[in-house]
């Protein structure tokens, strides 16, 4: 059995998480996993919602060290928790908040643990064990597991922290929650296995990414994304010093890529992925549009037809972006956007299919069919554009189904407007031309707005 | 209410109408119904559409450590009380 440290840091009393401004050891950090474990219930799968980032790590490592597999949906409507409870019925939830996990049995994060093991020692993981499924929307309402084992993350994440020169005197600052595969990646594995340190925190608000990066030792990294970015850059007041800033999840433009070096004078990386493969190429933004792939990926095909292979990646995965080579081998390559059923909405990620199975498996829905939104010409990808849904419900009223709405998909996608119509123009095959829907909404948003407002 | 207040009131509904595009007149939002989930419909992203013009408007930040935190979002009435209390122009 080939294994991998729990921890990467060689030192007991290492920093690897800071508290606001309290650090803590890795001696620590392990009495706290070693801990844990003993407490978590009977249950193989675990739904880890700790908002605190040090408490998520520590969850996600008592799972681990007693082979259990992290459950990571894409989302935490109440139709995500059923779906989590039919691919695991004794899934449990912990969490340090008061809300969710609703019908789960839960853990409550305990307020406090013993003290630290004197001499603890890190635990060493067999490479091939699983250590969580994350979740993608899927196309066809039923979400899709991708197996992720516990060498092939170690690896990506040090080849991520290998690209962007991050290791031991690192802080880590995300502003994405670690419940997704890029916070998972960026904000929670990367630092335990590059010997840096993660701060607990998960600031929301400009001030607050302020406060956070003011308490933190230097040098800092921001893990963040085009949203974030753009909201942090508007703030007036004076941002602390930041050594390392990492975008994802949506391309940045050139702009506020330059803007962002200008004002935060630090080098911005892009990184782009997929929670399928995690981590797959890097680019400096402001030195070009050309991405450089990670030394440990190959790339083969181009277009909307490209798979990734690596050692880390479990199998052959067709990727969901239209990429153009820009050398024979791939190492360097440009990215043209999103195949045309896929949605991306503030760095979250769904499909059409998906939204359109979940708005039709609601009651009282006859018809209905998500629209993307307008690409408006100058627009930058930062800001946020929301879809539009179409809908026949005659006996539904717009409150009721967008409350029905709620409980299916990410609020993020949930439409905005919804317009209720009569039919959809379906032609003889029961498809929806892509043209008649845009003359329908034309149509719509030319008369009154009294009727088509929820 | 006083007038002011009802000014205030009025003048912060308009922001959250022209920050989020959304498609409703500011008259019609609801001074005590919730801008979260159900009620207006707002998430995460547009709250922090709202404290980015909230700040540059009223001179002021949104922190999530404030006590209050939980309450400001609550509806207008709640929103506009807080800037009330907050605001430096």
């Amino acid at each position: 059995m080939s294994t991998l440290p729990l921890i990467a840091h060689r030192r007991l009393d290492a920093v690897m998480a800071w508290r606001g401004n309290t650090p803590v050891s890795v001696r620590q950090f392990l009495g706290d996993v070693d801990q844990l474990a003993g407490l978590l219930p009977p249950g193989r799968h675990v739904l880890n919602l700790c908002g605190d980032r040090y408490r998520f790590a520590v969850a996600l490592m008592a799972g681990i060290v007693s082979g259990r597999v992290s459950l990571l949906p894409s989302s935490q409507t109440l139709e995500s928790l059923r779906q989590m409870q039919r691919y695991a019925p004794e899934v449990f939830c912990i969490t340090d908040r008061d809300d969710g996990g609703d019908g789960l049995p839960v853990l409550r994060y305990p307020e406090s643990l013993p003290e630290a093991l004197a001499d603890p020692v890190i635990p060493q993981i067999d490479r091939d064990q699983v250590i969580a499924q994350i979740f993608t929307s899927g196309s066809t309402g039923q979400p899709v597991p991708h197996l992720k084992r516990w060498g092939n993350m170690v690896r990506g994440v040090q080849a991520g922290a290998q690209r962007l020169g991050v290791g031991p005197g690192h802080a880590i600052v995300g502003t994405v929650p670690p419940q997704h595969m890029y916070g998972l990646e960026f904000t929670v594995l990367l630092p335990l296995q590059s010997g840096a340190a993660l701060s607990a925190g998960h600031p929301f608000y400009p001030a607050d990414i302020c406060a956070t990066l003011a308490d933190l030792p230097r040098p800092r990294m921001l893990v963040t994304t085009p949203y974030h970015l753009r909201v942090l850059l508007a703030e007036p007041a004076e941002i602390p010093a930041v050594d390392l800033l990492l975008s994802a999840t949506a391309p940045l433009s050139q702009n506020l890529a330059v803007a962002a070096e200008a004002r935060l004078a630090a080098p911005l990386f892009e990184i782009y992925g997929s929670t399928e493969t995690g981590q797959l190429a890097s680019r400096r933004t402001t030195a070009g549009a050309t991405w450089q792939t990670l030394p440990d990926i190959r790339l083969r095909g181009a277009g909307e037809a490209v798979w990734a292979e690596g050692e880390r990646i479990e199998a052959p995965t067709r990727l969901s972006d239209v990429i153009e080579p820009v050398d024979p081998e791939a190492r360097q390559l440009l990215l043209h956007g999103r195949h045309a059923d896929l949605v991306n909405i503030a760095g979250k990620r769904s499909s059409l299919g998906y939204l359109d199975f979940q708005l039709n498996a609601v009651p009282g829905v006859q018809d209905g069919v998500f629209l993307l939104p307008r690409e408006d010409d100058g627009d930058h990808p930062e800001n946020v554009r929301r879809l539009t849904a179409l809908v026949v419900a005659p006996g539904l009223t717009p409150t009721a189904l967008m409350q029905a709405l709620r409980e299916r998909i990410d609020p993020i996608f949930l439409p905005r407007p919804l317009l209720f119509v009569d039919a959809l123009p379906r032609n003889a095959t029961g498809k929806l031309p892509r043209q008649a829907t845009q003359a329908l909404l034309a149509s719509l948003r030319a008369s009154s707005t009294d009727t088509i407002r929820s | 209410m006083s007038d002011a207040s009802q000014e205030l009131q009025s003048e912060v509904a308009g922001l959250i109408a022209s920050a989020l595009n959304l498609d409703i007149r500011p008259d019609e939002i609801k001074a005590d119904a919730p801008l979260y989930g159900e009620g207006l419909g707002l998430d995460s992203i547009d709250i922090l559409e709202v404290a980015l013009v909230v700040s540059k408007r009223f001179g002021f930040q949104l922190r999530s450590d404030n006590p209050d935190n939980g309450q400001i979002f609550t509806s207008l009435a709640s929103l506009t009380r807080h800037i009330a209390a907050h605001r430096t122009k």
